[in-house]
């Protein structure tokens, strides 16, 4: 059969990396008129939970609504309405390591709620008490390659589903000893709304395509670790162009040897 | 949607390995739960184990690998010769044409509880032969079953609970429509481990019986681990008589509490009627349900409202996790395997243990195995977080 085009619109945005606190920041650096200055992330507080969930909300949580509610936001969309995809490589590693070494101990009456905070949907749980979203969510997993797979579930549900559909890309650090076995070294996400349709918020139609080409790279040194060091980041050569309104090709990591290039064409 | 060919599938759990085994353990109203002697794991609760999981050894190339998810991943995808099928289906359609889509709640965690257990007692860190990446990652099972097969196409795992692999048939579906492959391998696979066993006994979820779905005195799960896929195509203009099709997926979220499911089955609603509403059916065309039923109390009694609401007492409905445990990521592949074995041997489900059902819910809820024709079947899977999939599957005449 012929394949479908894999086209979308992209309608909102929302990004938190270290130094970029959201996506004006992002923005303004990608396009050199600010420097970028390396500083742990900075996470908002989710105002949105209910007080008990607020106060005990994980950098996950934290960092997921923050960029999430950012792009809906950005695309004047209601939040209620929306589909989403959540994309990790990993879950709460905070709460893991914290499980992990109370198991391997003589005392393994764990908290209930550590347990529940461990699944890799947790995030995506939160989002749907705090949103009340009932529509689809879907949470995946792919190790380096997770924004790569979040992108083509997304345009499956915005292309097969006929729905607007929110990306949620993140990661997170393990503390030591998990670190040194996989060391992302902080926490960082980018959303993307993706629409069907070209609506008055639209800022470019993407159409993915897989490639063997070899991914988009960064001159600049801090923009390049930041992009192979932290998995969701892997979107940042997209973001980069998107910004400067160039239109065309650009190659994104995914799955070796597949790869996924991207076609821009700004709004 | 466009109806999808199972063209293979397979199920390994402690009812047997293998389809054979599996139709056998169902027909005879068999439940494979013991009680819990898993590793150092002081319990008391049962468990639906799967034999000889530690006696697998994966390929020298793939050793990176070794964890018990993955062991069983390997016994699960050589069982019923479903790996031989894969290899056909990458044969007609080539190496980057054949996805790979797994669910998983927990992969190989196993293999971190145990090296924590290992670390070094002066700097604290994990041992050297502990792999992360390879075992305790959520992708693990998918980027080992990838290799296995050398492909070179799309894969992810999808990790939403309990309802992880039912999700995977709706995400392999969208690629199958898009044309960005032409055959997916979906299932999924989880095992016992600490986390998943501690962790339900700390929310008071697990039961100190076999668990008893549906039951009036359910009180609580059995934790199991297994294996099962399906190789999905494209399905032919007219499929050859008895070919199991995926009909419909239909997902949808509670949006109300990590661990407890919505108490109206609201998000359970929403799941049935997306999915009915995908196969083009109405409910009155389910002939059978096989239902997440984990045997809590709350989530019981919230799908049984659901399924009243939209079919009455008119269906035949089971779950079938008396017989293999909660086997929690892979529950939801797993129960698809049994809707193929219902609608492939007319085979309505039993539900070993359970003995007096709860009169609260009013539903025609299957005790004992039966003969009964099955043309439609619905399969429900829900998971923390209010993550909810519900799946249609038929046989073509």
């Amino acid at each position: 059969m012929n394949p479908t085009p894999l086209t979308a619109w992209i309608s909102g945005i929302g990004f938190i990396a270290p130094g970029l606190p959201d996506w004006a920041t992002a923005r303004a650096v990608l396009l050199g008129e600010q420097p970028y200055v390396a500083a742990p992330s900075v996470l908002p507080s989710p105002a949105i939970l209910p007080p008990a969930e607020r106060r005990r909300a994980s950098r996950v949580v934290k960092l997921t609504l923050g960029i999430g509610l950012e792009a809906a936001a950005h695309a004047g969309a209601d939040v209620a309405t929306l589909a989403t995809v959540f994309s990790a490589s990993g879950a709460d590693g905070h709460n893991c390591h914290a499980l992990c070494e109370q198991l391997a101990t003589d005392d393994r009456q764990i908290s209930p709620t550590r347990f529940h905070n461990s699944v890799h949907n947790a995030a995506a749980g939160y989002w749907g008490i705090a949103t009340h979203a009932m529509a689809p969510c879907q949470v995946l997993c792919a190790f380096d390659a997770s924004f790569g797979a979040g992108l083509l579930d997304t345009l499956g549900q915005v292309i097969v589903d006929q729905q607007p559909t929110l990306l949620i890309a993140y990661d997170s650090e393990y503390p030591e000893p998990l670190h040194a076995k996989r060391d992302t070294p902080d926490c960082a996400g980018v959303a993307l709304l993706l629409t069907p349709e070209r609506t008055a918020n639209s800022l470019a139609r993407i159409t993915v395509s897989p490639s063997t080409a070899a991914a988009e790279q960064f001159a600049d040194a801090a923009l390049e670790n930041l992009r192979t060091t932290i998995p969701a980041m892997r979107a940042l050569p997209l973001l980069h162009k998107l910004v400067r309104g160039e239109a065309g090709p650009v190659c994104l990591d995914y799955l070796p040897p597949m790869q996924l290039m991207v076609d821009l064409q700004p709004c | 949607m466009t109806p999808l060919l199972l063209s293979s599938y397979t199920a390994t759990t402690c009812l047997g390995s293998g389809l054979a085994a599996t139709l056998a353990g169902l027909r005879d109203g068999r439940s494979g739960l013991q009680p819990c002697h898993f590793e150092t794991v002081d319990l008391a609760t049962w468990i639906g184990e799967v034999a000889a999981v530690d006696a697998q050894k994966l390929p020298e190339m793939l050793a990176r690998y070794d964890c018990r998810n993955n062991r069983l991943t390997q016994l699960g995808l050589e069982a019923d010769s479903f790996a031989d099928q894969v290899r056909a289906a990458i044969g007609r359609y080539g190496k980057s044409r054949v996805g790979v889509f797994l669910g998983t709640s927990t992969a190989g965690i196993l293999q971190t509880e145990l090296a924590y257990r290992r670390r070094d007692p002066e700097s604290g860190a994990l041992p050297d032969d502990f792999i992360y990446r390879t075992t305790h990652n959520s992708f693990s099972l998918a980027e080992f079953t990838r290799d296995y097969f050398g492909l070179e196409g799309p894969a992810m795992a999808v990790s939403t609970a309990c309802s992880s692999s039912a999700k995977v048939f709706a995400a392999a579906a969208r690629q199958l429509a898009l044309g960005t492959i032409d055959a997916a391998i979906v299932g999924g696979v989880d095992t016992l481990c600490l986390t998943t066993l501690y962790g339900f006994a700390s929310l008071q979820l697990t039961s100190d019986q076999p668990c008893r779905p549906y039951d009036a005195a359910r009180n609580g799960i059995s934790v199991g681990e297994g294996a099962a896929f399906a190789l999905l195509e494209r399905a032919p203009a007219s499929p050859a008589a008895g070919s199991i099709l995926l009909l419909g997926t239909g997902e949808s979220s509670d949006a109300y509490h990590m661990s407890s499911p919505h108490p109206e089955g609201l998000g359970a609603k929403l799941a049935m009627e997306a999915a009915l509403r995908s196969a083009g059916l109405t409910a009155d065309a389910i002939d059978y349900i096989n239902l997440h039923g984990t045997s809590t109390p709350a989530n019981d009694a919230a799908e049984g409202k659901a399924v009243v609401a939209l079919f009455g007492d008119r269906v035949p409905c089971s779950s079938t996790k008396g017989a293999t445990g909660h086997t929690l990521g892979a529950a939801g592949a797993v129960e698809a395997v049994i809707c193929a074995l219902a609608l492939s041997h007319d085979l309505l489900p039993g539900s070993p243990n359970t003995a007096a059902l709860d009169p609260g819910i009013p539903i025609q809820y299957l005790l004992h195995s039966r003969n009964g024709q099955v043309r439609h079947a619905l399969s429900n899977s829900f998971g923390f977080g209010g993550s909810n999939c519900s799946l249609v599957f038929g046989v073509a005449a």
